[in-house]
This record gives structure tokens, sequence and C-alpha cells, in this order.
């Protein structure tokens, strides 16, 4: 069992898949890995066989189970710690607590909300281009772009985002031990307890003040699932869209081509965006599952029991899918990546994401053409963390500075 | 082509909104609602990635 490859594998550059990922499609798309905790699981890393697995009634994502499969000691600690939401819910449960929250993240909402995101994206470049270059893009730009819209959809004061952030990231690096993941994921259920109880005594204009009029005290939704919840509206369109944010720029600026296009022409932007998101599939860990009932994967029967690991980065990176997959292309056709995932635990908040990155992207380089990046490209270094991510994105651009 | 959703299975993830907006809206709870359910051949392929985009394939398509 020792010569199993270890999961989860390594990245070597920011870039690319780990080569571990690519090793196994093409070996038929199924491999089995050794977890922390010495236990085996099975990698899917086909485009087709992702799809297919995340697809399935007869995979359960209940972290209870046995057999579930947890990538390290702190995210099995922060997986079976704190209270259950829907992520962690099969169908019927899951259907029942994930539709009281698909109204606040409909299309036309989402859209709605990016003249607000739009203002946001400008003013923080505005105090960036005041401060002049150098500056690191990471904190400057990503971090502040979901923190801030978070802020604003769901009422947060935005003093608040320190606070939540810096828990969140706790929560999210490999290397937290289980004792201080649990300490964070219960100071962020305080603060979303606290949250709803100021929402319940003066509601506002925004998410939580409505959830909190829909559902607290009605009978579709405990107090502690509310708790559990609100949550996760607060960490997971935080992190997520940050680590895109500065990869994605990162990634642009590689290509410098295919960014003047861009710029030429930003009617191309929503297509960069989703290649962007396929390209880069920042769920470094991977949707997770237990089989719950015998399926058979590329010619293998998987029984009730056996981990799973979804490697959407791998099928992200899939020829039968996307060909000629590890170019990155902003003009293919990219939409049926599985950035987001698939199944019915599909990710909640895409819509808002895309508003964010897309606005980004054409503001950003609109803004700022002669931006690039000030370190050599090999320098930026990748975090130990669930999500893909890159510890600082050192940027500088020509002054004087533009005047739009 | 004629449409036909399984209100039952959607989880509201938008896909088909975002796909073909003149076929598919999401009602006040952001669960699937189709504006046409028999598009011309002019929209077949929008409404083919719809169904293939749906996370919770609540969409199925019959006839040409």
């Amino acid at each position: 069992m020792n010569d199993l490859p270890a999961f989860p594998m390594t990245r070597l550059t920011p870039f690319d898949p780990p080569p571990g990922y690519a090793a196994a499609r093409e070996a038929g798309g199924l491999t089995r890995v050794r977890l922390w905790d010495d236990r085996t699981a099975w990698l899917v890393t086909g485009y087709e066989q992702v799809r297919s697995l995340l697809g399935d009634p007869r995979i359960s994502v209940d972290r209870r189970r046995d057999g579930f499969p947890f990538p390290t000691p702190g995210r099995e600690a922060l997986e079976r710690s704190g209270r259950t939401t829907f992520v962690g819910m099969d169908p019927p449960d899951h259907t029942r607590l994930r539709r009281v929250f698909t109204k606040y993240f409909a299309i036309r909402r989402i859209e709605a909300l990016r003249p607000v995101v739009q203002g946001i994206v400008d003013d923080l470049i505005t105090g960036i281009l005041a401060a002049g270059p150098p500056a690191d893009f990471v904190t400057a730009l990503a971090g502040e772009v979901p923190s801030r819209t978070i802020c604003h959809v769901l009422g947060m004061p935005l003093d608040d985002r320190a606070r939540f952030q810096a828990l969140d990231h706790e929560r999210n690096t490999l290397t937290t031990s289980p004792e201080n993941v649990i300490r964070a994921t219960n100071e962020m259920l305080a603060y979303a307890d606290e949250l709803i109880e100021r929402k319940r005594r003066e509601p506002a204009d925004d998410l939580i003040s409505e959830l909190v009029a829909d559902q607290l005290g009605g009978d579709v939704v405990t107090r502690e699932e509310l708790v559990a919840a609100v949550r996760l509206l607060i960490t997971a369109g935080h992190e997520t869209t940050t680590n895109m944010i500065g990869l994605g720029i990162a990634t642009l600026l590689r290509h410098p081509d295919q960014l003047a296009e861009l710029r030429a022409d930003p009617s191309l932007v929503p297509a960069a965006v989703e290649e962007l998101l396929r390209y880069i599939s920042i769920f470094h860990i991977s949707p997770t599952r237990v089989v719950t009932e015998p399926i058979e994967i590329a010619g293998q029967r998987l029984e009730a029991g056996d981990g799973v690991i979804a490697a959407v980065a791998g099928a992200n990176r899939d020829d039968a899918a996307f060909p000629d997959a590890d170019t990155f292309d902003v003009h293919r056709e990219a939409r049926h990546h599985v950035a987001f995932g698939y199944g019915v635990h599909q990710c909640l908040g895409q819509p808002l994401a895309r508003v964010e990155l897309q606005t980004v992207v054409e503001t950003l380089f609109r803004r700022v053409p002669s931006l690039r990046l000030a370190v050599d490209p090999a320098e930026l270094e990748v975090k130990e963390y669930a999500f893909l991510s890159l510890a600082a994105l050192p940027l500088t651009w020509d002054e004087p500075r533009e005047d739009r | 082509m004629m449409i036909e959703v399984e209100i039952d299975q959607c989880v509201g993830g938008g896909q088909c909104v975002m796909a073909a907006p003149d076929v598919f809206d999401q009602d006040d709870d952001g669960l699937v609602v189709v504006l046409d359910d028999d598009p011309g051949p002019d929209r077949a392929d929008d409404v083919a990635l719809a169904a293939r985009l749906c996370p919770a394939r609540a969409i199925r398509l019959a006839g040409g």
C-alpha cells in the first residue's frame, strides 16, 4: 500500500494540476491513492467519469459515514466539527435546506449587483494607483473584492472582514491543527449567531435580514441550521473568489496576446472567465464522497464504504472534453467545466463569483494597461491550502497614472 | 423540440438561465421555470447546452 501515490498531490507550478492527475487519467481515469491516515481512496481524473460520479445518487457527502475520505487531519476535524450544512447532507435533507437559499442566488438577483461590484473594484483600483507601484494584488485587490462584496450582500460591517478573513484562512490552511480548526470554526459560528441576532433586532436591506425574516422561527430550518448556513455564506464566497482573482490576473499576464484581445473586445470577457475557471480549477483538495451502493467506474467496481475523490482539476484538463486541454485559450468553449463541481452540490454562489471575476478582468486591464509581474513567474509561491492559492502577487505598472 | 423539467430535482443553479435566458427563468424561490417549452430550431444549441449543464439533470429534451 505504501507504493500508492499520496493524496493531496503537490502542484509543481501554480498554473498546472499535479502531474499525477495526467498520469492517472492516461492510465484509465481511476487510480488508488493513500491518505494521511493510511486509508486509501479512489482518485477519479477523467472528465466524463468525474461528471458521472458527482451526478450519481449512489454516493454520499455525509461526513459521518464510515469510509468518508478526508484529505488532512484538519479537514477531518473541520468537516466533522461544528454543525452540518446542506453541503454535507444528502437528499432529501439537502434539497430542503439548499432550497432555502437558492432564491438569494438567482441569476437576476445577482446580476442586479453588478453596479455594486463595479463600484468596489473601481474604488480599489483608484486606491492602488494613488499609492503607486508596485503592489501585492493578493492583499490590495484579490482579497478585498470578495470580502467587500460579501459584506455588502450579507449586510456585515466592513470592519468585520479582517476578523472573518483571518478565521477562514486558518480553517482552510492544510497544516492547521485539528484543535485550531475547531476553535476557528466555533468562532465563525459565534459570529454568525451574533449577526443573525443583530439582523433580527435591526433588520436592514440585506440578505441576512431577509433570511431571518423568511426563516427564523419557521418550520423549515432550525436556528442551529440557520447559524451553520450563515457561517457557510460568509466563508464560501470569499477565499475561493480571492484565489481565482489572484491566479486569474497572473494567468492573463502570462498570455499577453490573449490579454490584448480581451482589452480590444470586452465581449470576450465572460468566455475568458470560464476558461480561467477551467484552467486554474482552484479546488485543490477536490470534492470527496463515499460510495453507498456498488458502482462501476472505468471498468472497476467500487464497493459501499469506498472513498472517492473527484479531481475536478484533472477533469478540466481532459483532452477528451477540452481539446488541447493544457493550452489556455480564451476563445475556447469552456462552459461545461466542472470547476464549480457537478451534481446537486454544485456551487450555489457561482453567479456571484462570475460577476466579480468578469468585473475585475474587464476593469483592471482597461484601467491599468501596463500592468505586469514585478517578479519572475517562477517566484510565485503556492500555499498549502484547501484552494489553490498564491502567497503574493507583486505587480507593477507605468506611471504617470491613468486618468480615467 | 419539447422541453420537460423535473422541478423536484432542480437545485436552483441557474445554469439553464445563463445558457438560454429566453427559454428558461427562475421563480421566486430560484427554481426553474420554462418560458417556452417548444422553442424553434434556432434555439436548439443553447437549449441543448442548458440541458447538458444542468447539475441536477432536471431538463429533458424530446424531439428534434
